[in-house]
């Protein structure tokens, strides 16, 4: 019964050590080309659009508040907006370790390893906390 | 100058940075925000916000590649990682409410710190015989085996809450610099923990993303993250590091590592500088 429920999440998932460390590494490879794509193709509609425009980067005024929270950032993206695209691809990028987080929860859970099961939990905790609580409000 | 013209010449700059930090193993987040504030002007905080992203695109990338290959030790990273993640919050914090001169001072400290233990850490690389077992290590399920040139190595993991104490402050640096802090992460656990050098560096790209993505959601909301900028600064970087590392097996590391490193040298001193005398 173990190995059907493994399939559900990506052909040749097996549990042990060497089988999550190549889910792992999956993860991390296509949490990363998809984030960087997003964010090539935002950075290319943000040329167009500004390219022209005066760079302004010596005095910090912080971002606008369109690009700090996900709302904002998800109807700036739907919209073809560059800035817009860019930030949900960084928002993707930075989910990568998340969602590498989560899948170490369910391979210590498969792995009846319930130290490291409360350890990922604590880690993912403290990530959640600061990226939800702390950051995206 | 124009947001096309900087563009430009940050995507130069930042493959560069990532093609020379892969090929000399430093990283190459570490002269991104010297070269951003000092050559072109950038505030440190949209500099650091900017360096924190292509932390996490890199060491994302190079974790992929370490895992796969069974060296990095998950345990020893997940267990670790609660220290560098609570710091890397605290990090993000104190880089929100001190100024920025202050950043610049200990971001120069660090940067010739990190020279330092360059050159340390290649003159006895190969000697780290590994200790007897440890209580708390051997009860973490934290020892562990990588396959060398010479066949399957064992290695046992000690001193953990020692290990832990540094990857704090890792975490803590990476928050409030913006830098991935592989440096002290490979020492925590190479020099202190007694694990394989390989092992280590491995294991810490594992965590740098991690770690990173604690801070990244502060930066957010602090607005340190400009899309503009850190666009051509992450596909640069990341770009830049890919390439290195196709290219590190053919070329003779010694010297560039030693030039690399005098710059980052010259740039730790100008950052000290620069935030002693008000410049930032």
């Amino acid at each position: 019964m173990d190995s059907r429920g493994a399939s559900d999440l990506g052909r040749g998932c097996d549990w042990t050590q060497a089988g999550v460390d190549r889910t792992i590494s999956r993860l991390l490879r296509i949490g990363l080309l998809v984030s960087s794509v997003i964010v090539a193709v935002g950075g290319v509609i943000f040329l167009l659009r500004h390219g022209n425009e005066t760079a302004a980067y010596a005095v910090f005024r912080g971002v606008p508040r369109d690009f700090r929270n996900v709302g904002g950032i998800l109807k700036d993206s739907v919209g073809f907006r560059g800035r817009g695209l860019i930030m949900a691809g960084l928002i993707l990028l930075i989910a990568t370790p998340v969602a590498r987080v989560v899948f170490s929860v369910v391979a210590f859970l498969r792995q009846r390893d319930r130290v490291y099961v409360a350890v990922t939990l604590a880690v993912l905790a403290v990530l959640l906390f600061s990226v939800f609580w702390l950051g995206l409000r | 100058m124009s947001i096309l013209g900087l563009t430009a010449v940050l995507l130069a700059a930042s493959l560069a940075a990532g093609f020379l930090g892969a090929l000399t193993g430093l990283g190459g987040g570490v002269v991104i925000v010297p070269f951003l504030t000092l050559a072109l002007g950038v505030d440190i905080r949209y500099a650091i916000g900017a360096s924190l992203i292509s932390v996490i695109a890199t060491s994302s990338g190079a974790a992929a590649a370490y895992v796969k290959e069974g060296l990095s030790n998950i345990r020893v990273g997940m267990f670790l990682e609660l220290g560098t993640t609570l710091g890397a919050i605290a990090g993000a914090f104190l880089a929100a409410v001190v100024r920025p001169s202050m950043i610049a001072v200990v971001f120069g400290i660090v940067l010739i710190g990190n020279v330092c233990v360059s050159f340390g850490l290649g003159a006895d690389k190969a000697s780290n015989p590994s200790g007897p077992a440890d209580r708390l290590a051997s009860r973490l399920h934290m020892d562990g085996e990588y396959l060398s040139l010479r066949g399957l190595v064992r290695y046992h993991v000690r001193h953990v809450p020692a290990g832990l104490g540094l990857m704090s402050v890792a975490g803590a640096l990476s928050g409030l610099l913006g830098i991935g802090s592989g440096a002290l992460k490979v020492i925590a656990m190479d020099r202190a923990m007694r694990i394989p050098f390989k092992v280590s560096t491995a294991t810490s790209n594992f965590m740098i993303g991690v770690t990173a993505a604690g801070s990244a959601g502060i930066y957010l909301h602090r607005g340190f993250i400009d899309p503009g900028l850190t666009m051509p600064v992450m596909l640069g970087v990341l770009a830049g590091s890919i390439l290195g590392t196709r290219v590190l097996v053919r070329t003779p590391t010694r010297r560039l590592r030693w030039l690399f490193n005098a710059v980052i040298f010259a740039l730790g001193v100008e950052m000290i500088f620069n935030g002693l005398t008000g410049r930032f």
